[in-house]
């Protein structure tokens, strides 16, 4: 694909989904646009953890730990020091986590405290990297869960940082409907071109061989750490828009559950295709409401009633049928366009 | 801080410890012998308790006041059954279909991960529609919980019989590895498996064996878990599990008796330093991923050494 028809398309992209974010409060109730908003996180959120467990391969279950941080960095970057004083309640905040402040109403200063969450994610996955990548293949998964535990365990025992178990709340929400939407697009395009670059090659490769990758010159350490920190980043960025989209954030809000959703999604949509992460987070999200009545005693069709926690019975035997019957997920590892170019060849063929 | 106090900080690490241990063998059996980590592997522990709870609560009509020995032993000895069964089942029904068919190592790993949360959710639904709730007590019968002193120590008979039996255990295990026939199979297994299956070993009941013994290993550690700690749900077997895991490679995945040494280890780190820095009794349940990393930082093959990494299947 040439370059300026490259560019023309993501130009025809962006336009008609910003279109759509400005048209779609007026089609819809504010039900459906709050669905959507959540939704466009997690879309930021399942393309970034694809680029770790589709594209590259390794087995990673830590988007519960990066999307914790962020949300807890652009929290107490975006609270005010007085606002602080008030909401630590168990101990008084430390200095530094007082005073530090930028003023959501000033320009551009949410934006900067979500890269600022990006950045802090992306540096502990580096220091999480140097074990983690030592050894091959499961002990990630192993060690990213745990990690996942001990971000929960230190924001519960640290109050003068995260105060505790109690959480922080009336965080700025700055992030409406339509600049979630714009965060999501430009993560979506991001995420894509370097999948698309040299640098998502080495990544594919490592995850197709990765002996056969060291043999061709791709240094398999640094590809994988720096796309460990690239997802890291992301889910950071995600979580600031989940603090600033929800209000209030507290460490329960951030158990392994999030996580297996997000497995859910990634698998469904195919793992390592990015448009597969994009329609499955459509496709999860959207049936999570549908299923929701599942969840409710209230519910019955016939003798069939709904009991809490029903709808995860479901969707876990949902993954396990995927994993068993269709374990390419949606598009398997491949694009959605990639399979109207295979018809468009066939026609001509014939 | 005197010796008193250090001798009970042993015994109790002692005590925890083997109940790492009993779990941490079923992982290290499993992934000695399919390379696999058994995610629901913790999970399965839980369900190991559920079914004692409510095999008890059948056996005495829901009346927990007074358990007698006979019926607390039948109880577990259900139980012990039936999840050597679920252990055997997530085998056939999860892994193997996809071990068959060659699947990539990730999928086997996503399908493990959709089995735990299956039982945690299913449980979750059991627990809160017949049982009246997530939070269970569990009873047990006084004896256990009797105390004896012995100077100033005060000891739970509790805490000396689960070490005692973790031990028996082991030997019995290393006895059914080493000098029985099934137990040469399993190890020619963890060897080779295509070469053993051309000599005529049915390979599939070595392997349900296995999984039937980490998982009937994995409901004695979850009774005495349950019992050390009154309280059971359906979501305690994720971070016990886990924290076995860990303790499996701090031992040195693989080695039965690795995982035993792994557990008394992780179970003298949860005890000790809590004990003895109390301002850290807030991290306990981080100290075995710590562990884990250091582990992984300097010896990746773990303290009985075991090296998997260049041998494949």
């Amino acid at each position: 694909m040439s370059a300026k028809k490259y560019f023309s398309i993501i130009a025809v992209v962006t336009a008609l989904f910003i279109g759509f974010l400005i048209f779609s409060p007026k089609w819809f109730n504010s039900y459906t646009i709050t669905v959507l908003g959540n939704i466009y996180i997690f879309i930021v959120l399942a393309v970034s953890y694809n680029l770790i467990n589709g594209v590259t391969g390794q087995f990673s279950l830590e988007p519960n730990g990066f999307v914790a941080i962020g949300a807890y960095v652009t929290a107490i970057l975006l609270l005010s020091p007085d606002v602080k004083e008030e909401l630590y309640m168990i101990s008084e905040p430390l200095p530094l986590i007082r005073d530090v402040f930028l003023n959501p109403s000033v320009a551009f200063n949410p934006f900067l405290a979500l890269i600022i969450s990006g950045i802090v994610s992306s540096l502990i996955a580096l220091t999480l990297a140097f074990p983690v990548f030592r050894v091959r293949g499961d002990y990630l998964a192993i060690v990213t869960l745990g990690f996942g535990f001990i971000i929960r365990i230190f924001l519960i025992n640290n109050p003068s940082i995260s105060n505790g178990s109690m959480g922080l709340d009336s965080i700025p929400g700055f992030a409406s409907y339509f600049w979630i939407g714009i965060v999501s697009l430009i993560t979506a395009i991001l995420v894509f071109n370097i999948v698309y670059s040299k640098f998502g090659r080495a990544m594919k490769a490592v995850r197709d061989d990765e002996d056969a990758a060291l043999a061709m010159g791709v240094h398999t350490f640094k590809t994988k750490t720096v796309a460990f920190m690239t997802s890291a980043f992301f889910e950071g960025v995600g979580g600031g828009l989940l603090a600033s989209s929800i209000g209030s954030i507290s460490p329960d809000q951030f158990t392994f559950m999030l996580t297996f959703q997000l497995l859910i999604i990634i698998v469904l949509g195919g793992l390592g295709s990015m448009s597969g992460a994009i329609l499955g987070t459509f496709l999860f999200l959207g049936s999570m409401e549908l299923l929701r009545p599942l969840d409710q005693t209230s519910w019955h069709i016939g003798f069939i009633h709904g009991i809490p926690g029903l709808r995860m019975v479901v969707f876990s035997i949902l993954l396990l049928l995927l994993m068993l019957f269709a374990r390419r997920g949606l598009f398997g590892n491949k694009e959605i366009w990639d399979y109207v170019k295979i018809k468009k060849k066939k026609r001509i063929e014939e | 801080m005197n010796t008193a106090f250090i001798l009970q900080q042993i015994i109790n690490g002692f005590s925890l410890g083997s109940m790492y241990a009993l779990i941490a063998i079923g992982y290290t059996l499993v992934y000695g012998v399919l390379r696999l980590i058994n995610f629901a592997h913790g999970d399965i522990m839980m369900v190991g308790t559920f079914l004692t709870f409510i095999s008890l609560g059948i056996l005495t009509g829901w009346k927990f006041e007074h358990i007698s020995m006979a019926i607390f032993f039948t109880a577990v000895g259900i139980s012990i059954i039936l999840t050597a069964g679920v252990g055997i089942l997530t085998h056939v029904i999860a892994y193997k279909p996809l071990l068959d068919k060659g699947a990539p190592k990730i999928s086997i790993l996503i399908t493990a991960i959709g089995i735990s949360f299956f039982l945690e959710s299913l449980f979750n639904v059991i627990a809160n529609q017949y049982l009246g709730g997530t939070y269970q007590a569990f009873y047990f019968p006084k004896f256990f919980s009797h105390i004896i002193h012995i100077g100033s120590l005060t000891i739970p008979v509790l805490t000396i019989i689960t070490p005692i039996l973790t031990i028996l255990i082991l030997l019995g295990l290393l006895f059914i590895l080493y000098k029985t026939k099934i137990g040469i199979a399993i190890r020619a297994l963890a060897f080779d498996i295509y070469t053993v299956q051309l000599m005529g070993a049915n390979s599939n009941f070595i392997i349900g064996f296995v999984f039937a013994l980490g998982s009937a290993l994995a409901a004695i550690g979850g009774v005495s878990f349950a019992m050390a700690y009154p309280s059971i749900d359906p979501y305690m077997g994720m971070l016990i599990g886990l924290k076995a895991f860990a303790a499996a490679v701090v031992g040195g995945i693989g080695s039965v008796t690795g995982a035993v040494i792994g557990g008394f280890i992780l179970g003298f780190v949860e005890v000790a330093i809590p004990g003895f820095l109390p301002e850290l009794g807030g991290w306990k349940d981080a100290f075995a991923f710590i562990l884990l990393i250091f582990v992984l930082l300097f010896k990746p093959t773990g303290i009985m050494g075991i090296n998997f990494e260049r041998q494949r299947f």
